[in-house]
């Protein structure tokens, strides 16, 4: 049997908890072929350079017409159209346009922002509750139902359905995983996931189109800006992919941190002591320990020459982000975790047009739970570095983060 | 507080918006507003803005904010170790005097870069101006809305500059011989070595009797901006805006925010026609019309009348029709400041000094000095994209760029200067867009648009040149530019034959409709003496300039 290459070791679980070696070797070769004709691209520059090419397709569709599938039939409830994320303009822009306008600038630019007191408020509920513990799991405790409680409230999900969704989720997000099967195979597990979190999502529109209120699907429901309204079947493929998209990057983001803090205790005491450098060290956590480790699924429409070679058209194209966020040639020093690294163009929320729809979200959530965690955890200790992973290589994090404590410390006790 | 945003590199992530919303503002999707003087409450939302922009283009005080704007690369790809100086180099560089004329982008940055790179010597900035250095680009726009008041442009800098500053002062002078600069109240400055960064002034309206009427203003400095915007807020009736190029489509565009009826006279066939062409200039005109711009193309005004108080009444048009106006504002182009350097031994035109790549200026013969340099919309810089014609260039990004290198190369030995080889980057931001151009749209015979579509107003058009990619300008698609600039430095072959997403079902290049360059009057304003090689010279003649 052929040896693995880098980036087969890279999908093994086995080398989940440390992956950056292999990013090192992969990044000797900036643009890697695959035996099956993918191209692995791990440098800083050829990277940003991909993300910002037109010749680059996001089109799910355009990469299973390269690999000369014939779509599967669908099973079960009727699929919804692709969301944002896995389409091209003009498709991707109008829809992403119409799904920021509840969210964010220019129509509605107070709104996260605006969120802070409620977000430092619900991360302090969350800590009090672990009183008088002297073990908690970052994981289950704080760092997966922080952001669900805040995708829920801000989509318009009550937080009580989390189990019908939850699993679904999972489902959706292992399809990310190239490992988990073919194109084919995992676009049609994707489609059908999103079809029952569609249909879940459906009844839910229902109820808010009877009855709307401030959140972001009674806003795509009711839209009545200048540019029109998404179809009902985009608002469920919208909000799908927000409520699975708006939790599960962020509950690793925090995991991450909160794992990458106890592995440096100086800085999480300055974090104790100065709680604004949470601002440039979460920047630095996107560059050191994303939790979107690469983007798989992109195509080329083009023959495309970069570093020396000649991506062939019709190429699947995988973006190594964490790779080049730790590009030498780039950051110096790239394996030191520097909180305060100036000029910190990391690659966490990618770049380009399909640059994270939620990203000034994620940053205000990971601000605040790791700065509450260090206020708040008294002298914690890792159980186990390091800590067991999630299998899946693209959305990378901690299945647990099991922490020992001497207590947690009263809300507003420094 | 001091913010800038470097705007060359912005591309509309709206990060910044979201975090610090009083601060920064996005227009559309794409296109950001914000206030370059906040209130010092908003410091831990600025710094989160900063510390989110993906492009870091936000720069908030502190020393060399300005001198570090480009990208920073890693310690390892950064310039190898300076060539070794000579002894007489590392001595200016420990004592040496440089004089700065022109306290603005590029005088602030070059001065900046200067003590980034190391020079200890004495640094002094002279300025017409009385005011610390401040921003431009604001002044058409949210200062305009009233959004941002004038004096709050100032640009970011702290005291450690250490420069000796005269402000408020004019350089009447330069006497190349004895290394001085001559001030307008009778000081002279001595020197080493000299950078100008002049800049320009706004073209005032020919007739002067017309121009001093109450109500015909220009915009260009923070002063004008200021009485511009008190005039605004006024509610006069109807402003008039003379020229239909950046500056003045800009303002039309704040006078529609403010929803004051406003008339556009362009005397070419749409707005933005000179920079960007007529093919271009539709969607412009397009946009304007449907923001409720009353747009006159193809007429000139002809007189501005006044009452018997002085105070602007109305217009005459070339078509011979008449409008009642209340505010004319001036909008048609600049005159670069070179009158001070008439006679003084250096390459001066109305185009600017002229400068090798290295920003060293020509003197009179055309032969490269050695202790003048020149920056920003002053100075003419041959490039070897385009044929190395000498390009003038007006943009706020050359000014930064230029003046770092200027700044560098007025350091180092010559196995160690940088020719200034950066493509012309400019942005505007009108009736809500955001308009990006990479490369000269002007140094073009075709054009074709790669992605989306004119109708759209959301589109990539790509210039070309005899079958290679010039330029590319975008509305609305802030995010792909970078790959176009690409393009132009690759001297890509036009029109780009690949598949991209949002392209349109038919790319057919066509002409990009430029005016033709009006021929321009008589100025002779040197003349050669001598007959034999080495006695041949050139002589300044004063005709006007």
């Amino acid at each position: 049997m052929a040896q693995a290459s880098i980036f087969e070791q890279i999908l093994d679980p086995a080398n989940r908890a440390n992956p950056y070696p292999l990013y090192a070797e992969l990044r000797k070769t900036p643009v890697a072929r695959e035996a099956d004709g993918t191209y692995i691209v791990s440098t800083y520059d050829e990277i940003v350079a991909l993300l910002h090419d037109p010749r680059v397709s996001s089109d799910i569709r355009n990469l299973v017409r390269q690999a000369g599938a014939t779509p599967s039939p669908q099973e079960g409830p009727p699929g919804l159209p692709e969301p944002f994320i896995r389409r091209d303009p003009p498709d991707h822009d109008r829809l992403r346009k119409l799904a920021m306008r509840p969210f964010g600038p220019p129509h509605t630019p107070r709104r996260i922002d605006a969120l802070r007191p409620w977000l430092v408020e619900t991360t302090t509920g969350l800590l009090d509750a672990l009183a008088g513990k002297n073990q908690v799991d970052i994981v289950g405790d704080v760092a997966y139902p922080f952001p669900v409680t805040v995708i829920c409230k801000l989509l318009g999900v009550p937080r009580e359905d989390e189990a019908r969704f939850h699993e679904l989720a999972d489902a959706g997000i292992e399809t990310l995983d190239p490992t988990t099967g073919t194109l084919e195979q995992r676009k049609a597990k994707r489609d059908r996931t999103n079809a029952e979190l569609g249909q879940y999502l459906a009844a839910l529109a229902d109820a808010h189109l009877r009855q709307p209120g401030g959140d972001l699907l009674s806003g795509f429901l009711t839209d009545n800006g200048p540019d029109g309204r998404m179809s009902r079947e985009e608002v469920l493929s919208t909000a799908a992919l927000l409520l699975v998209a708006g939790h599960e990057t962020t509950v690793n983001l925090i995991a991450n941190g909160m794992l990458t803090l106890l592995r440096h205790p100086g800085v999480f005491e300055r974090l104790r002591r100065e709680p604004e450098l949470s601002i440039p060290l979460v920047e630095e956590l996107l560059r050191y320990e994303p939790p979107v480790q690469f983007l798989p699924d992109r195509v080329t429409l083009a023959d495309i020459d970069i570093a020396g070679t000649t991506i062939p058209q019709g190429s699947p194209l995988v973006l190594m982000l964490a790779a080049g966020s730790r590009d030498p040639e780039r950051f110096d020093d790239p394996d030191r975790f520097m909180p305060d690294r100036p000029n910190n163009s990391h690659l966490g929320f990618g770049s380009g047009i399909h640059y994270c729809f939620g990203a000034p979200l994620a940053r205000l959530e990971a601000q605040i739970a790791l700065t509450e965690l260090a206020c708040r955890l008294e002298h914690p200790r890792l159980v186990a570095d390091p800590p067991p992973y999630r299998p899946n290589p693209t959305l990378r994090g901690p299945l647990h983060l099991l922490v020992e404590v001497d207590g947690i410390r009263a809300a507003g006790v420094r | 507080m001091r913010v800038v945003v470097d705007l060359t590199r912005c591309q509309g992530y709206a990060q910044c918006a979201f975090l610090a919303p009083s601060v920064f503002r996005m227009q559309s999707g794409d296109a950001l507003l914000y206030d370059s003087n906040p209130d010092d409450a908003l410091r831990e939302q600025i710094k989160r803005a900063a510390a989110a922009c993906p492009v870091q283009a936000i720069h908030i005080g502190g020393m060399g904010t300005l001198a570090a704007m480009q990208k920073e690369p890693a310690q390892r790809r950064k310039p190898r170790g300076p060539v070794r100086l000579t002894d007489a180099e590392a001595a200016f560089k420990r004592g040496g005097r440089i004089v700065i004329v022109g306290a603005s982008l590029a005088g602030l940055t070059a001065a900046l870069m200067l003590r980034t790179q190391g020079f200890a010597g004495s640094l002094t900035l002279i300025g017409d101006e009385a005011y610390d250095p401040y921003d431009r680009p604001p002044l058409s726009k949210q200062v305009l809305t009233g959004w941002v008041r004038a004096d709050h442009t100032l640009l970011p800098y702290s005291d450690e500059l250490d420069a000796d500053w005269h402000l408020g002062v004019r350089a009447m002078g330069l006497d190349l011989a004895g290394r001085q600069v001559l001030l307008a109240d009778g000081n002279r400055v001595q020197f080493d070595r000299l950078l100008i960064a002049t800049g320009a002034r706004a073209r005032p309206w020919p007739n002067d009797a017309e121009a001093s009427l109450e109500g015909v203003e220009v915009v260009r400095t923070r002063d004008d901006a200021a009485r511009l915007q008190r005039r605004l807020a006024a509610r006069p009736g109807r402003v008039l805006v003379i020229g239909g190029g950046f500056t003045g489509s800009e303002v039309a565009s704040a006078c529609r925010e403010l929803g004051l009826p406003v008339t556009v006279t362009e005397r070419g066939a749409t707005p933005l026609v000179g920079a960007l062409g007529g093919v271009v200039g539709a969607v412009a005109a397009a946009l304007q019309r449907d923001h409720g711009v009353d747009l006159r193309c193809g007429v000139t005004v002809t007189r501005l009348e006044g009452d018997a108080n002085g105070r602007l009444r109305r217009a005459h048009f070339s078509d011979g029709s008449t409008l009642n106006v209340d505010v004319a504002v001036v909008a048609l182009g600049a005159i670069r400041n070179v009158e001070w350097l008439r006679g003084s031994g250096l390459a001066v035109t109305r185009w600017g000094v002229a400068c090798d790549a290295a920003c060293h200026a020509f003197d009179i013969n055309g032969l490269v000095t050695g202790n003048i340099f020149v920056a920003g919309d002053v100075a003419r810089c041959p490039h070897p994209i385009y044929d190395y014609q000498f390009l003038s260039l007006e943009h706020w990004g050359n000014a930064v760029t230029q003046a770092k290198i200027a700044a560098h190369n007025m350091l180092s030995p010559e196995a160690d200067r940088w020719p200034h080889l950066a493509i012309p980057t400019f942005w505007s931001t009108q009736f809500g867009v955001s308009i990006k151009s990479v490369g000269v749209p002007t140094f073009s015979d075709a054009l074709v648009i790669t992605q989306g579509s004119l109708a759209e107003r959301r589109f990539v058009a790509v210039y070309g040149y005899k079958g290679r990619v010039t330029a590319a300008v975008a509305f609305d698609q802030p995010k792909w530019l970078e790959f176009y600039q690409g393009l132009i430095d690759a001297a890509a072959p036009f029109p780009p034959a690949f598949r991209t997403v949002h392209q349109p079902a038919e790319m057919r290049p066509v002409p990009p409709e430029f005016p033709k360059r009006a021929v321009s009057e008589h100025e002779a304003t040197v003349m050669v003496t001598g007959r034999e090689p080495y006695e041949r010279r050139v002589r300044w003649v004063y005709r006007h300039l």
